[in-house]
């Protein structure tokens, strides 16, 4: 197990480099047109040169890199282009408003979707027909819209939310519910969806496996069947499942933050993209894919943990 | 999933008419077409220009004379920028298909044709890429090409590409070792020919469903990458206008309900046109459970009184503890119909009594099996009979049923290593199992399974009761699952062939046990088997099963002597051939 472990980690380490590198690269490739865009249009060429040159852009890339690399490891993400903001103070402030939305709606994602799953996979009939007809429309409509309907209807025809803006939970709790409500909603309705409709498949598979049919006979009863035994095998394949919905919710968070303006991760990584600032940008796309990795870690580990055959080999 | 390699281009006609027919494939097919034809006609067909203002009309509501959808904060006009902005769609569309197809199909279908390195590392690739969150990515490059939408459109193709290759190489891997293509092989074809006919064939369903769930996530990447502001805020396109309207949602709340309903419409048309699609193609996808409905009329249907003609007289006697009259099971079968496999059997055990239900497989031995548990699969129907213990119907009353299983009836299965919960060590299910059926406490219970661990001829039960499933042999799993069924001191076990899956060896021990319990336990015992060498070792009667019927029915010496039926002495003659072939 623990060689399992080690393995994972070393894969981990392995994406990191491999994908900052490439993101690095094609980002920071191209020195003159960064300081151009700096600059502006109107920059002489020589200012342009003399700000490749200040920004160290004139090194060769993998210096540079070694230079971004050596620093995020003691935690330093370089300067904004712009401001001359650290990005790790910036990220510092951004990162638990995304962090907040997505565990907050994954935590939520969970226990619904485990709830309508099983279900679902038990009941079966009308009530299982149901769930997976609003689950394709859930899944379908992306979640900016599922926003957008929220704001249209909560906030500007019945005036129960505020449309937009973050109070920050210092300031005051029940301000800061309310500025995530919305939110945290409009996320969940695709997750759920989706992560239900997964969960009802794992769970139908576990009723059809041999064992279930023979613990049956053994007397036992179905709320033992589908609590104790149901329910625990289904748990490996439900955790893939929410590896994918914490990496949909990631991605998912971008669009909210734009339509709720919450200063969260995907915001900041929207408007450095849109000025050019790509030291912001990239170091939004590090703090990301380090989440997903240590998601999938996770996951990858407690997977290696439920499953017998692989614990005690 | 195999598609048939001869199918002609008539098929794909009948395919594309039977989406049609549906009412869901119809519809999201009409909605698509319209959206291209608006978009191949736009210049010609929309009201004005994208991006021609008429200050009036800012923010007109809809039904505005001359702006049907009214107009945006800058008084353009609605309807004309969306019909506009479904050519921007349509293009994101071709591209991402273009390049998620030419990479994804591609890499899927060498690595699966030729395996070996490059498919080692195409996998790594397509795990990372599809561990990465795409629309920080795409986010990331448009700090590099500036508002591109083709370019992030191309990017997100290669995103998305690996969907396409672990489909294809799936595919490809199950279709590679098929006959036909080894046959292919034989006949000398090279490998591009094997790829190109036979391949792409099998290929090409899978990637039809695929690709309507790919444009569907494109669609709405596009409009979300153009509503973030990452779009050329000059030209039109769904996410824009979305974008236009939200951002003066209090001064004209209707702006946003068009491009909205444009974009999940859409969306959501791609979606369930891929569901048609997979219904379609692959039929095999769906439940076949019937609506409780549909359940009750066919079992009307099937009562007329037109259960099997002659039925085997049963003995009568005082000491049958388990018997089964007039039991007949049916399944929903292709095309709504519904196929009867058990045509009203009789079946009589004594107490103490080993009896044999031979026959081929498929022949309904199991299901009879099943339905005297109460554990036939939750799409069976039972249309008739009964099946008494001591007299008491079981199927009539499920309480009754519920009682029984486990405490008086037991089953032991047939494969011992898929019966055992993979999770749970042997001494957790096996306490679990014995205190759902007793009033033992923990304690109890643990004591009686060691008893019982070592009557079944397990040595030291203590360390077997610590292990889990996988760390045992299939002939102790099996002697595992004979104490869980005797466990509860039942009059009656069921085994449905239970030494198939195990070693010679194996098997003369575990039928030696099965008979000794019989004797020290007065069990009455249902041996389901398709070996009739196992029928004479161990069984006192033999009922022979042939398409749901019981054919003819004996003592086991006569049977063997003097087979009446036609069919039994079938099945002897060619049980005898086996067995010279194996010696």
């Amino acid at each position: 197990m623990a060689l399992s472990v080690v393995k994972n980690l070393a894969r981990s380490l392995a994406v990191l480099l491999v994908v900052t590198f490439a993101t690095f690269t094609l980002m920071f490739g191209n020195g003159p047109g960064i300081a151009q865009a700096v600059l502006g249009l109107n920059a002489r060429p020589e200012d342009v040169q003399r700000e490749v040159v200040a920004l160290g852009l004139d090194q060769p890339l993998l210096v540079q890199y070694w230079h971004w690399l050596s620093g995020a490891v003691t935690g330093n993400l370089g300067e904004s282009f712009y401001t001359g903001q650290s990005v790790t103070e910036a990220l510092s402030s951004r990162v638990p408003v995304t962090l907040a939305l997505v565990v907050i709606t994954l935590v939520l994602t969970v226990v619904l979707s485990v709830l309508l799953g099983v279900t679902a996979a038990v009941k079966g009939g009308w009530v299982d027909r149901l769930l997976q007809f609003v689950s394709v429309l859930g899944t379908a409509v992306p979640a900016f819209i599922v926003a957008i309907v929220l704001v249209f209807t909560f906030a500007v025809a019945w005036r129960m939310f505020p449309a937009t803006g973050y109070v920050t939970p210092e300031l005051s709790i029940s301000g800061w519910v309310k500025s995530v409500t919305l939110p945290v909603v409009a996320l969940l309705v695709g997750a759920v969806a989706s992560a239900a409709a997964q969960f009802r498949t794992a769970v139908l598979d576990t009723l059809g496996r041999d064992y279930v049919r023979t613990l049956r006979a053994r007397g036992i009863s179905e709320r033992h069947v589908i609590f104790r035994h149901v329910l625990r095998n289904s748990a490996g394949p439900g955790l893939t499942v929410l590896s994918l919905t914490t990496l949909g919710l990631l991605g998912g968070a971008v669009f909210i933050e734009q339509v709720f303006a919450l200063p969260g991760m995907g915001q900041l990584a929207n408007q450095s993209a849109q000025v050019n600032d790509v030291p912001m940008v990239m170091g939004t796309v590090l703090v990301t894919i380090v989440i997903v990795l240590v998601v999938n870690f996770l996951g990858d580990l407690t997977t290696i943990l439920l499953n017998p055959k692989a614990r005690t080999r | 999933m195999t598609v048939d390699p001869a199918a002609s281009p008539s098929t794909r006609r009948r395919v594309f008419r039977r989406l049609l027919r549906s009412p869901q494939g119809a519809l999201c097919l009409a909605w698509l077409a319209l959206i291209v034809l608006v978009a191949a006609t736009s210049p010609w067909l929309a009201p004005s220009g994208p991006t021609v203002a008429d200050l009036d009309a800012a923010n007109a509501p809809p039904l505005t004379p001359g702006h049907l959808l009214g107009g945006d904060s800058a008084g353009r006009d609605i309807l004309s920028r969306l019909m506009w902005g479904s050519r921007q769609t349509v293009l994101a569309c071709v591209i991402v298909l273009a390049v998620s197809i030419a990479v994804g199909v591609a890499s899927g279908l060498v690595a699966g044709f030729y395996r070996g390195r490059f498919e080692g590392a195409a996998g790594f690739v397509s795990d990372v890429v599809m561990s990465l969150p795409g629309i920080v990515l795409l986010i990331a490059l448009y700090a590099l090409t500036g508002p591109n939408i083709p370019a992030a459109m191309a990017v997100f193709g290669l995103l998305i590409a690996p969907t396409y290759y672990r489909l294809v190489r799936n595919v490809v891997l199950g279709v590679r070792n098929e006959l036909y293509v080894d046959a292919a092989r034989v006949a000398g074809l090279s490998d591009l020919r094997i790829v190109g006919r036979h391949v792409l064939w099998a290929v090409r369903a899978p990637v039809i469903i695929q690709s309507s769930f790919v444009l569907a996530a494109g669609i709405g990447i596009e409009a979300g990458v153009s509503f973030l502001g990452l779009g050329d805020p000059a030209g039109a396109s769904w996410g824009i206008v979305l974008q236009n309207s939200f951002n003066g949602i209090y001064n004209n709340r209707w702006a946003v309900v068009w491009p909205a309903l444009v974009i999940s419409v859409t969306i959501l048309a791609l979606v369930l046109l891929g569901n048609a699609l997979s219904d379609v193609l692959q039929s095999s996808a769906r439940s076949r459970t019937l609506s409780p409905r549909r359940r009750r009329a066919a079992q009307e249907a099937a009562q007329p009184g037109d259960a099997a003609g002659e039925s085997i007289p049963v003995g009568s006697s005082d000491d049958v503890v388990l018997s089964v009259r007039g039991l007949r099971i049916a399944y929903p079968a292709a095309g709504g119909e519904v196929r009867e496999v058990v045509h009203g059997v009789d079946l009589d055990v004594r107490r103490g009594e080993i009896h044999g239900l031979v026959g081929e497989s498929g022949s309904g031995k199991s299901q009879i099996a099943f339905a005297t548990l109460g554990i036939l699969p939750r799409e069976a129907l039972i249309f008739g009979g009964s099946v008494l213990l001591d007299g008491d119907d079981l199927l009539a009353d499920p309480a009754k049923m519920r009682a029984a299983r486990g405490r008086r009836i037991a089953y032991v299965p047939q494969e011992p290593m898929s019966n055992l919960d993979p999770s749970f060590t042997i001494g957790k299910q096996l306490m679990y199992g014995l205190r759902a059926v007793t009033r033992l406490d923990s304690r109890q219970a643990r004591g009686r399974v060691v008893e019982l661990l070592t009557r079944v001829g397990i040595s030291d039960p203590e360390r077997v009761m610590r292990l889990y499933p996988h760390e045992i042999s299939g002939g102790m799993a099996q002697r595992v699952l004979i104490c869980g069924a005797v466990a509860a001191d039942p009059d009656v076990i069921v085994a449905d062939e239970p030494t198939t899956a195990l070693d010679v060896t194996v098997q003369a021990e575990v039928l030696e046990l099965l008979r000794e319990l019989s004797r020290e336990r007065g069990l009455a015992m249902i041996l389901v088997t398709h070996n009739l060498g196992v029928v004479a070792d161990l069984c006192d009667v033999v009922s022979v099963m042939k398409d749901g019927d019981i054919v003819e029915r004996a003592e086991v010496d006569d049977l063997f002597r003097s087979p009446r039926e036609a069919y039994t002495k079938e099945l002897l003659s060619s049980s005898r051939s086996v067995e010279l072939m194996e010696i």
